[in-house]
């Protein structure tokens, strides 16, 4: 739960998002949170920074939605 | 010392036209940040110019083509100043050499030097840039860019790889807030001409417009100007700077 917050609080930052409760696990940032290409990397190198993980384009490009990124990050930092 | 809000890096800013460049941005009230590669004592006394005119000052030695000194060079940045707002990819060098005579190495050198060095500090600077959705970069770039010139193929061709990255970087960064243009210097009157043959000098008297060749300061002026909020609304523009040498 506790990287959910964290995912969440650097998406919101970073698309300027006022109302957190928008963003869910099944919420993807491209899809439903209008974000462009650079929105996306920018959000990658934020969450890289906030664990200390490095995520690689190609894991990036599987991201489906936000629960994918916490399980990605869950399984990084175990 | 005053308290300076923007902060500029200046690479290859010991001599010549990097050198007017940070004259002329400390003169705005910018704090200056230049790397040099061979001439420390020139790089210094830069500084010690800047600093009288009331902005901080601090020169790095860093060779702008290796990931390693790039990477050093914005950790020292860092631990100095808040943030790079403006960057000028000015360090340049030539080899000059006809085709048929010009070795591996003199077209590595400057394609290394002059394009893989403004894509390496581009990109240290960008991700910080982005943040602040604030930043202004400028390329020095070259008129032989555009035109060609006999005996520059590597330089010329590293020249107009810096024009096409500047105008894809613009359009990248272009909604952060970011703006990156080039300004292309025709014959401007510094130590990388000095070296030229008189002949040389005297047939490319005869193409300028303006019967002179450029001092550092005209290109620095224009830096300037693109630096400064009056070119807020200019981005992906290459600007020729060469008493009407190209057309």
């Amino acid at each position: 739960m506790e990287i959910f917050e964290a995912v969440r609080e650097i998406i919101c930052d970073q698309l300027e998002i006022e109302d957190m409760d928008t963003i869910t696990m099944k919420t993807s940032i491209m899809n439903d949170l209008e974000a462009d290409s650079l929105d996306a990397v920018e959000v990658m190198m934020d969450i890289e920074d906030e664990f200390d993980i490095e995520i690689p384009d190609e894991d990036a490009e599987n991201f489906t939605n936000i629960e994918d990124i916490v399980k990605y990050i869950e399984e990084k930092i175990a | 010392m005053t308290l300076s809000k923007k902060n500029a890096l200046i690479t290859g800013g010991s001599r010549g036209i990097g050198r007017a460049i940070a004259m002329e941005l400390s003169r705005q009230g910018i704090n200056i940040i230049i790397t040099y590669n061979s001439s420390e004592e020139k790089a210094l006394e830069v500084i010690k110019e800047v600093e009288n005119n009331g902005v901080k000052g601090l020169a790095i030695k860093a060779d702008v083509s290796t990931e390693e000194d790039v990477k050093n060079m914005m950790k020292t940045i860092k631990n100095q100043f808040d943030s790079v707002d403006i960057l000028v990819n000015n360090a340049g060098v030539t080899k000059d050499n006809l085709l048929l005579r010009m070795k591996t190495e003199e077209w590595d050198k400057v394609m290394d030097t002059n394009l893989k060095g403004v894509y390496l500090c581009t990109k240290a600077v960008a991700r910080g840039m982005m943040k602040k959705r604030y930043g202004k970069i400028i390329n020095i770039a070259s008129v032989v860019g555009i035109s060609g010139n006999a005996g520059q193929g590597n330089y010329s061709a590293s020249k107009a790889g810096v024009i096409g990255f500047t105008k894809s970087i613009a359009k990248e960064l272009g909604s952060r807030g970011i703006t990156v243009n080039g300004v292309a210097p025709g014959f401007v009157e510094t130590d990388m001409t000095e070296v030229l043959s008189e002949d040389i000098k005297k047939h490319s008297l005869n193409m300028i417009p303006l019967k002179r060749f450029g001092k550092p300061e005209d290109i620095a002026n224009v830096v300037g100007f693109l630096c400064s909020e009056k070119a807020d609304y200019i981005t992906g523009q290459i600007i020729n700077v060469d008493g009407g040498m190209l057309m």
